[in-house]
């Protein structure tokens, strides 16, 4: 399998050889930065194009057609359009709070984003705290959406910030308790950890029925904590009009846009890596040309594919399933999933003490 | 290194949208108009204040929310450990979690996990 920490290091030890330790450290930082920047924009271009085609079949219309063959160019035209809008601030909003909030947004995105080991050794963040503090990081999202909805001077922003605040926060309790059945099992917190626990089968196959109610109820909750799919009702367009960006034009709008299209894919991802095995390639026990021929394929070509198919999965969720009402929303979430979730953690417990698993 | 690249991140997330917003504000027309700054309703012009009292089951549920997010934070560690420790953490961890569900059942039956 290919290690990508093997150009990193070649990387470190060039510079370091033509320029003193500091400098050589501050091309890196600035080379991390680009890259992230690249990458991020990329995958939102990519998920936006895939979610309007995914759901234009699942309508039976065709999506867009018209800008370049199949219609590729149109989320181009679609950012720059953004781009070249004005952005202005209602006049009476709380200027302050009402600028900060898109920062917020993308700050918990990029925290997050930077936490997903997408190749064996080319994750940016690796802390032997990981999962915890990709929890952590993700819950400054919902302190962006507080504040633009508070911040806007506007009822339906007001109402769409309070739903999701209340849908968010209760939700994220399920999806903690979900990845924490996976430390259960694992035995640790970091993401190249959890991965290399992965190399002789992927979770869902070593812990079995408990890893497969944990990855069942963490994309319930993923998917209620990015606010889509069945679970979007804090910008239910036919009642708040937009819900907390109802006032943000331009590319303040965007930065929510993309943010919401980017917590997508990191659920995606996490949960690709944590119950799927991330880069790890499928090996079939016995098969031994069949695994070798699957450990040709790069690590980061498994991870995207991996994630993406889990992004089709929330799609597939979010065009068939109608909206919820909120009182639905929270008794699903507080009488239902969480004491599964709790139930489940048990469960696991209970498995891994007395060695039932693989 | 790690704790360099947690800032490295945390820059770039800054300089990201503050650069697109000046770059977007640099190339974008401008318009004026008095109708334009005013709050986006249905078109006529808005009654009373925004900023007023809403539905207390919102605050319920941050609290509730809170408590058991305390509970996620205590059991994180717990949770790294069970393997090495074996039928000890089990049973170190069951009391716990007898009060927690003790807790969400008091919580159900005062009634604070319906939307009234």
């Amino acid at each position: 399998m290919f290690d990508f920490s093997i150009v990193t290091n070649w990387v470190h030890s060039t510079l370091t050889s033509v320029m003193p330790e500091g400098w050589a450290v501050f091309i890196e930082c600035v080379v991390i930065a680009v890259w992230i920047i690249t990458l991020y924009a990329l995958l939102a271009i990519a998920l936006i194009y895939m979610e309007r085609k995914v759901c234009g079949f699942f309508q039976c219309r065709l999506g867009p057609n018209r800008v370049g063959k199949w219609g590729c160019f149109q989320v181009f035209a679609d950012v720059l359009k953004m781009l070249t809008k004005e952005i202005f601030n209602p006049k009476n909003a709380d200027q302050f709070l009402y600028n900060l909030a898109p920062f917020l947004v993308i700050i918990a995105s990029f925290l997050t984003f930077s936490c997903l080991p997408i190749n064996k050794g080319a994750s940016i963040l690796d802390f032997n705290v990981g999962v915890f503090f990709l929890l952590a990081a993700s819950s400054i999202g919902v302190l962006g959406i507080l504040l633009a909805g508070w911040g806007s001077n506007n009822k339906y922003s007001l109402i769409g910030a309070m739903r999701s605040g209340a849908q968010i926060v209760s939700y994220e309790l399920s999806a903690g308790l979900s990845i924490m059945t996976a430390v259960v099992l694992t035995g640790t917190m970091s993401f190249s950890g959890i991965i290399e626990y992965q190399a002789d089968g992927w979770l869902i196959f070593k812990g079995h029925i408990p890893a497969i109610i944990a990855f069942l109820t963490y994309l319930v909750a993923g998917n209620a904590e990015c606010n889509r799919g069945p679970f979007d009702l804090p910008e239910a367009e036919s009642e708040l009009t937009a819900g907390y960006h109802t006032e943000y034009s331009g590319m303040h709008f965007g930065f929510f846009y993309l943010a919401e299209y980017l917590n997508m894919f990191i659920i995606a991802a996490v949960a690709a890596t944590i119950f799927l095995g991330g880069w790890m390639p499928l090996h079939i026990g016995g098969l031994d040309g069949f695994n070798a021929v699957m450990d040709f394929i790069p690590g980061f070509v498994w991870y995207f594919a991996k994630a993406f198919f889990v992004v089709f999965l929330l799609m597939w969720i979010k065009w068939t399933f109608p909206r919820l009402r909120i009182d639905q929303l929270l008794s699903f979430e507080w009488k239902y999933l969480m004491p599964l979730c709790m139930a489940n953690l048990l469960l696991m417990t209970l498995m891994v003490v007395f060695g039932l698993h693989f | 290194m790690n704790f360099i690249l947690l800032l490295v991140v945390l820059l770039t997330a800054i300089a990201f949208v503050g650069i697109v917003i000046v770059l977007a504000k640099a190339i974008s027309p401008r318009s004026y108009n008095a109708q334009k700054f005013e709050p986006y309703e249905c078109g006529i012009p808005t009654r009373g204040k925004t900023w007023m009292q809403f539905r207390v089951g919102y605050y319920l549920f941050a609290i509730l929310f809170l408590m058991f997010d305390v509970e996620t934070v205590l059991l994180f560690p717990w949770a790294a450990i069970v393997r090495q420790t074996g039928v000890p953490a089990l049973l170190g961890v069951l009391f716990f979690f007898l009060i927690l569900v003790l807790g969400l059942a008091y919580a159900w039956r005062k009634g604070a996990l319906e939307w009234k």
